[in-house]
């Protein structure tokens, strides 16, 4: 085992497939000579050449667009947008073409690629640097879409995305990527080095695509949560003394249902938390679910703490961001009940 | 004008193109070189040089048929033949297939009328193993490249035997064994594609090469300027055709091309080099498919080739082209039919005659209808004759998913 950042990790995931693959390519803007704005690439075109890690053009829609014509040659691309903000040119390309290829053509030509994005606020990025887009792609049929939350997560996720034969979007909160940020901006920021999931194995190792974690093993309600936003809902469940069950979804797409039940069931109450926007976000989506198929189990309506309808803010990051107090406030409501 | 102040100052007016209705189509089509008259370039010619040929246009036949200059194809007579042979079966095929939709037989069709010669052409100029990313109206690259007949119509009627399983709208054919990449019916996102296949072929020291496809009209989406930008940048080899039939819908060229005067402009400003063709001769579509194609197989990069031709029929099934073109519009346009001129030819070096043509136009009216006979025989989503609904849950992800077998059990089995 390694202590290793999100960082570091996504990194070493990228130098593990690609050892094992010659297939993978690795592109996407400022990710080849220079590594990449948040240096998930670094060292990967010294490494393994430019033809394997190389710079591409600022264009979104150019990078994924490329992806879908390499992944049909028998690629495996793995591409880096900058921040998932910019996403919206390649948007086309995801959803009317990677994400429909297979089946549009019987299963003639497919799209396994991964694209990454830093994705999320905390960072003081404003409107277009901290957007939550996940339920643009789980929308879509198609895509499966992964969301993580700590290095060891990363690492085996990232490597079981490349891994596999459909196209994958790969989310990585940016406030995560240095240690396991809960919320409180006003504290120093512990670093993975001094949190367990930090704790990296060497070589290679896949997470299944569609498992659920149990973050944190509680008896009073569940908390279903994914990003940055578990660390925030550990924090709120420790500070407000309640013994909540975190999990982790870590895939939106396909979702881990027998957790959530197993969980629901247990506990009889459920907290929906997420960064992204709440009007149709996934929260709506894991409401629902608990609703059809734990109703009876139920003590108390299911809530949602969630990002404001609003455009994401410069100054009043702390009012938008769903932090420890108002996830806690919402724990407290549900036990009321 | 109007004042503001002390200035006189002129209003703002905004430049609408005007319709080409009432026009005709010899003053929209600039820049007619004679047949023989354009140079041939060495493969590696400066860009800015061959860019010296983005206002003429590459033509071999003259109006005898007679095949002239340098841009003659070094080509057999068989081959030739062939190429008629691959033309009026297009042709013929698209005609049976109308007729079913007026029979009330199919949804939905675009045939490719008048535009034969390029798709065909290149076809047969390009390689096994290299890959076309077609649009809707390149039915010729596939019939070329001897797809089953059968297979095309059993896809066009949605039925059971329909290899796509009734997923897509007629027309949009895949097949990768042919060389033919899956059409998405989402105009230009295919040609960035075609880039990034080229790009890989040539990552993993391949020798295959791409060809990307796009309607004149369709350039003026943004994936192509990432086509073009990645496609330079890299220099991957991949040939780059504007197929311009003058017509987007009802939209003429003008909306797409601004104030350039061509679209073959728009490979300059990339460092592209760019032809302009007589997209409805034959030989001069495989003498610059072929050009195009050593370019790219050299690591010379990408060429981006405008073909000129004319959409001679609707846009599709559900377009009415009376409301908006003039009349006569085919029958003036000054390049006249691809497979006429194909067939003066070898009328003209003594290798063809009437005779022979009208056996050839019965083989391949007795071809498309025995392959139509077959495809019939299984009917169509008009007649309700479809594969199971279950198949829809079939090729989403490589294997399905829990959500998608409890919605599947959901539906249960309809039909």
């Amino acid at each position: 085992m390694t202590a290793m950042t999100m960082i570091e990790a996504i990194r070493d995931a990228h130098v593990i497939a690609m050892e094992r693959d010659d297939n993978v390519v690795v592109f996407g803007q400022d990710v080849g000579y220079f590594g990449g704005v948040f240096r998930c690439t670094q060292g990967l075109q010294e490494r393994f050449g430019d033809h394997r890690c190389f710079d591409s053009p600022i264009s979104e829609a150019g990078i994924v667009g490329a992806a879908v014509g390499m992944a049909a040659y028998g690629l495996r691309p793995c591409v880096e947008i900058q921040f998932a903000d910019y996403m919206y040119p390649a948007y086309d390309q995801i959803v009317s073409e990677a994400a429909r290829l297979r089946h549009r053509s019987a299963g003639d030509f497919t799209a396994p690629l991964v694209v990454r994005m830093p994705t999320g606020g905390g960072i003081f990025g404003g409107q277009t640097h901290s957007q939550s887009p996940e339920a643009l792609f789980t929308h879509v049929a198609g895509l499966k879409t992964v969301v993580v939350s700590n290095p060891y997560d990363a690492k085996g996720l990232l490597i079981a995305a490349i891994e596999d034969d459909d196209p994958v979007i790969f989310l990585e909160p940016k406030r995560v990527y240095n240690g396991p940020f809960d919320g409180h901006h006003e504290r120093p920021i512990v670093p993975w080095s001094k949190h367990p999931l930090g704790d990296v194995p060497e070589g290679h190792y896949s997470i299944e695509i569609g498992r659920a974690r149990i973050h944190r093993e509680g008896s009073d309600l569940t908390v279903l949560a994914y990003g940055t936003l578990v660390h925030v809902a550990h924090a709120a469940a420790e500070e407000q003394g309640i013994d909540a069950e975190i999990i982790d979804l870590r895939t939106l797409v396909p979702l881990d249902v027998d957790a959530i039940v197993a969980s629901v069931e247990k506990t009889g109450r459920c907290l929906v938390v997420h960064e992204a926007t709440l009007t149709s976000g996934y929260g709506a989506e894991l409401s629902a679910i608990v609703q059809e198929r734990c109703l009876f189990h139920l003590e108390a309506p299911t809530l949602r703490v969630c990002g404001w309808d609003t455009p994401y803010p410069h100054a009043h990051e702390w009012s938008y961001f769903p932090g420890p107090d108002r996830v806690g406030r919402a724990m407290q409501k549900l036990m009321a009940t | 004008m109007t004042t503001q102040g002390d200035e006189t100052v002129a209003k703002l007016r905004l430049r609408i193109p005007e319709p080409a209705r009432g026009q005709h189509p010899p003053d929209r089509v600039r820049y007619i070189s004679k047949a023989g008259e354009m140079a041939k370039p060495a493969l590696d010619e400066k860009v800015e040089r061959v860019a010296l040929m983005r206002k003429q246009l590459v033509r071999v036949l003259d109006d005898d048929g007679q095949a002239v200059g340098e841009w003659v194809p070094d080509i057999s007579v068989e081959e030739k033949r062939r190429g008629l042979r691959n033309m009026m079966l297009t042709r013929a095929f698209d005609a049976r297939l109308l007729r079913a939709h007026r029979q009330g037989k199919i949804s939905f069709y675009m045939q490719s009328l008048g535009e034969e010669a390029i798709a065909c052409g290149q076809q047969r100029a390009l390689r096994p193993g290299d890959m076309h990313f077609p649009t809707y109206r390149q039915q010729g690259l596939l019939i070329s490249a001897e797809y089953p007949l059968v297979d095309m119509m059993n896809q066009v009627m949605s039925n059971e035997f329909d290899p796509l399983h009734g997923r897509q709208l007629p027309v949009m054919y895949s097949s990768k064994s042919h060389g033919f990449f899956s059409i998405s019916g989402n105009l230009a996102t295919q040609y960035i594609q075609a880039v990034g296949w080229a790009m890989a072929s040539a990552l993993r020291c391949g020798t295959e090469i791409a060809s990307a496809w796009i309607g004149e009209g369709a350039t003026a989406e943004s994936d192509f300027h990432a086509a073009l930008v990645f496609a330079s940048t890299y220099q991957a080899p991949v040939i780059l055709n504007i197929v311009n039939n003058h017509w987007a819908i009802s939209t003429p060229e003008d909306f797409a091309r601004g104030a350039s005067a061509t679209f073959a402009d728009r490979g300059y400003g990339f460092s592209i080099p760019a032809l302009r063709v007589d997209g409805n001769d034959y030989l001069a579509v495989y003498a610059a498919s072929q050009w195009a194609a050593e370019r790219a197989r050299a690591n010379l990069g990408p060429t981006l080739i405008e073909w000129i031709t004319l959409r001679v029929g609707a846009h599709s099934t559900s377009d009415d082209p009376s409301v908006y073109r003039p009349p006569g519009e085919a029958e003036e346009f000054p390049l006249g039919d691809p497979i006429q001129r194909l067939r003066q030819h070898l009328e003209f070096i003594g290798e063809w005659d009437a005779d022979r043509h009208v056996a050839l136009q019965s083989e391949v009216d007795a071809q498309v209808d025995e392959a139509f006979a077959e495809a019939d025989s299984h009917g169509s989503v008009k007649t309700g004759d479809v594969g199971s609904a279950r198949t829809m849950f079939d090729d989403v992800f490589a294997e399905v998913p829990r959500h998608l077998r409890e919605q599947r059990d959901a539906m249960g089995e309809p039909r």
